[in-house]
């Protein structure tokens, strides 16, 4: 069950303690996160809601190891990401988080199952290995049949779908989804949220999700308020 | 092997920029290796000098005359083993624009002396036996379509008239960079047909019975004829190229200076370019580092890129140079040595890994240094 307070004794597969993010713009600091607590268990399923600038974005880049905390720690799997080097948070990253962006970050110049392939050269899996995994995510995502296609002859809907079968073709840990249905249609944008609910229901994916829009929050299984960069209890949905 | 993809679909992604800067790094290696070809031309001298040979001209200056008695008193000197003379002919064929060196030679002797030039030996033996009979080198024969048998006419800017010869033999070269352009002839024929400077020859190239030898023989000869009328200097033939070489040598730095310019503007300009390229693709390098791909791999893979366009364009560059040289000279007769030899091929191969590399590594090291929060815009 999801923690915010920082007292759950027992190993999460997420645990966040104390994390202070603060930047610096000339000599103004801002405090983007301040003594923030999280506990994750594996297969749950979290929406992030909260104003803009309120950290959510922060959050999500500390928890996949795109960023540093300022201070405090976070331990993923009984690794603490937070002291990992760049070389080992990179390969870190590599095995354990799929990545969902708001613009879906396909490369323009691959085709969406080249796309989708991108995560898998990282592995030591052999060609046929890689297409089997391709394969099976594309299935997962209901994209197949756009397979050979280029993001640019793609839909919104479409080309989040590929974003989502890249993210889960390494078989990861857990998801970050930051917005995932910001730039769709409402339409879309609920075959996505269906898409990501059913991800985590039926693989047992953990997926954290940042959204400003309480209809797709409804598919987490808890939604998160962050307001001035610390963490609120939330209501559990289900 | 499995990058590969990512590669083919960066060069792909921009098809005229890739034509261009493929463009440019030919157009460098091209431009390389026709100047590496007219440095072949100008050192051609330098490059085929004989280690053990010695070439005495009159100390006054080359263009005056030495006594043909020389030549026995050159042989009696210790650690000489073969004495030759040659004599400037200085005429054309046809048509002042046909240039080839002409030169009236000892026969009996010159071709012990320049062993690399190979003559078949029954050709040669006709060759002694007409007094009008000439050797010509191959390159120069096939130039002109002369063959074995031909009647060559050929006007005599220095001695006047119209001289006539009979080609007798045709000679090959051992190397690559052997003069095979050379019109000999018979001395005896230039000293009965000519009005004046009976008695005397151009210059004399000795052959040392070792490299060794050469300071010393060199000075022994200086020694025996100072204090004569005609004064010797005698240099080892390296030497005596390399004075022709400074003579022209100006022209030579003007011509590779400018060229070098152009080759490191083309150069710089296609640096330029992959560094615009890795700027345009700052958001797709935050995502590949996102996804797990290594601040060192990318930065490998940055390289890979830059020295694909240096080594295709490079490479392409470089053959087109050598296809061109292969036909020889182009200025028909300046350049007798025109071509691009397997050190210079193998220097501009080691200028197109090293410029791609140098043009690749600030932009890879961009790369390297991209945080992927900035680049996304993530914060």
């Amino acid at each position: 069950m999801v923690n915010v307070n920082g007292k759950n004794g027992a190993r999460s597969l997420i645990q966040a303690r104390n994390l202070d993010k603060i930047y610096t713009r000339g000599e103004e600091e801002i405090h983007c996160l301040s003594g923030l607590n999280l506990d994750v268990e594996k297969g749950e399923f979290i929406a992030f809601m909260g104003p803009s600038g309120s950290g959510k974005t922060t959050l999500l880049n500390l928890l996949g190891g795109l960023d540093k905390p300022t201070r405090g720690s976070i331990v993923a799997n009984d690794i603490e990401i937070t002291s990992l080097s760049e070389n080992m948070l990179a390969q870190w990253r590599a095995e354990n988080v799929g990545f969902v962006f708001q613009m879906y970050n396909l490369l323009p110049v691959l085709t969406a199952y080249q796309n989708v392939e991108i995560p898998l050269l990282l592995t030591s899996l052999s060609k046929k290995e890689r297409e089997e995994h391709i394969m099976a995510a594309l299935e997962l995502t209901n994209i197949v049949d756009r397979k050979d296609h280029y993001p640019s002859q793609l839909s919104g809907g479409q080309q989040q779908r590929v974003s989502i079968a890249r993210a889960i073709v390494s078989n990861p840990l857990f998801l970050l989804c930051d917005e995932p249905t910001g730039d769709l249609d409402r339409k879309s944008g609920d075959e996505v949220m269906t898409l990501l609910k059913n991800l985590s229901e039926q693989l047992n994916i953990t997926v954290l999700m940042v959204t400003h829009d309480p209809k797709a929050a409804e598919a987490a299984d808890t939604i998160l308020h962050l307001e001035k960069g610390v963490l609120i209890e939330g209501k559990t949905v289900k | 092997m499995k990058y590969l993809f990512l590669l083919k679909a960066n060069i792909k992604r921009k098809k005229i920029r890739t034509f261009l800067t493929l463009g440019s790094y030919f157009a460098a290696f091209l431009l390389f290796g026709l100047l590496a070809a007219i440095q072949s031309a100008f050192h051609q001298g330098v490059d085929v000098a004989g280690a053990n040979r010695l070439v005495v001209a009159n100390k006054t200056s080359l263009i005056m005359p030495l006594p043909l008695s020389y030549k026995e008193k050159i042989a009696q000197i210790s650690g000489g083993k073969n004495v030759t003379f040659a004599s400037w002919f200085g005429g054309y064929y046809q048509d002042p624009k046909n240039f080839f060196a002409q030169m009236a030679v000892d026969s009996e002797t010159y071709f012990d002396v320049y062993k690399e030039f190979k003559v078949d030996k029954n050709q040669f033996l006709n060759f002694l036996k007409d007094r009008q009979g000439c050797v010509i080198g191959k390159k120069t024969a096939e130039k002109y379509g002369f063959k074995i048998g031909d009647r060559i006419p050929i006007i005599a800017s220095i001695w006047g008239g119209v001289w006539e010869f009979n080609l007798r033999a045709i000679y090959t070269g051992t190397k690559p960079e052997d003069d095979l352009t050379q019109f000999l002839f018979h001395a005896s024929y230039l000293e009965e047909r000519r009005a004046w400077g009976k008695g005397m020859v151009g210059w004399y190239i000795v052959e040392t019975k070792s490299p060794d030898l050469t300071y010393s023989v060199s000075k022994e000869i200086d020694r025996k004829f100072s204090n004569s009328s005609y004064e010797t200097k005698t240099d080892t033939e390296k030497a005596f190229a390399l004075g022709f070489v400074k003579q022209i040598g100006n022209i030579e730095l003007i011509i590779l200076s400018i060229g070098a310019i152009v080759f490191v503007t083309l150069l710089l300009v296609t640096s330029n370019t992959m560094e615009i390229s890795v700027r345009e693709r700052s958001g797709e390098i935050a995502v590949l580092k996102t996804i797990g791909f290594s601040d060192k791999l990318l930065y490998f893979l940055t390289i890979s890129e830059s020295l694909f366009y240096s080594l295709s364009g490079g490479l392409l560059g470089m053959l087109t140079a050598k296809l061109f040289t292969l036909k020889g000279d182009p200025t028909g007769g300046f350049l007798p040595a025109f071509y691009v030899s397997s050190n210079q091929f193998a220097l501009g191969m080691f200028l197109i890994i090293f410029f791609g590399f140098l043009s690749g590594a600030l932009p890879a090291y961009r790369v390297y240094k991209l945080k992927i929060v900035d680049a996304l815009g993530r914060i």
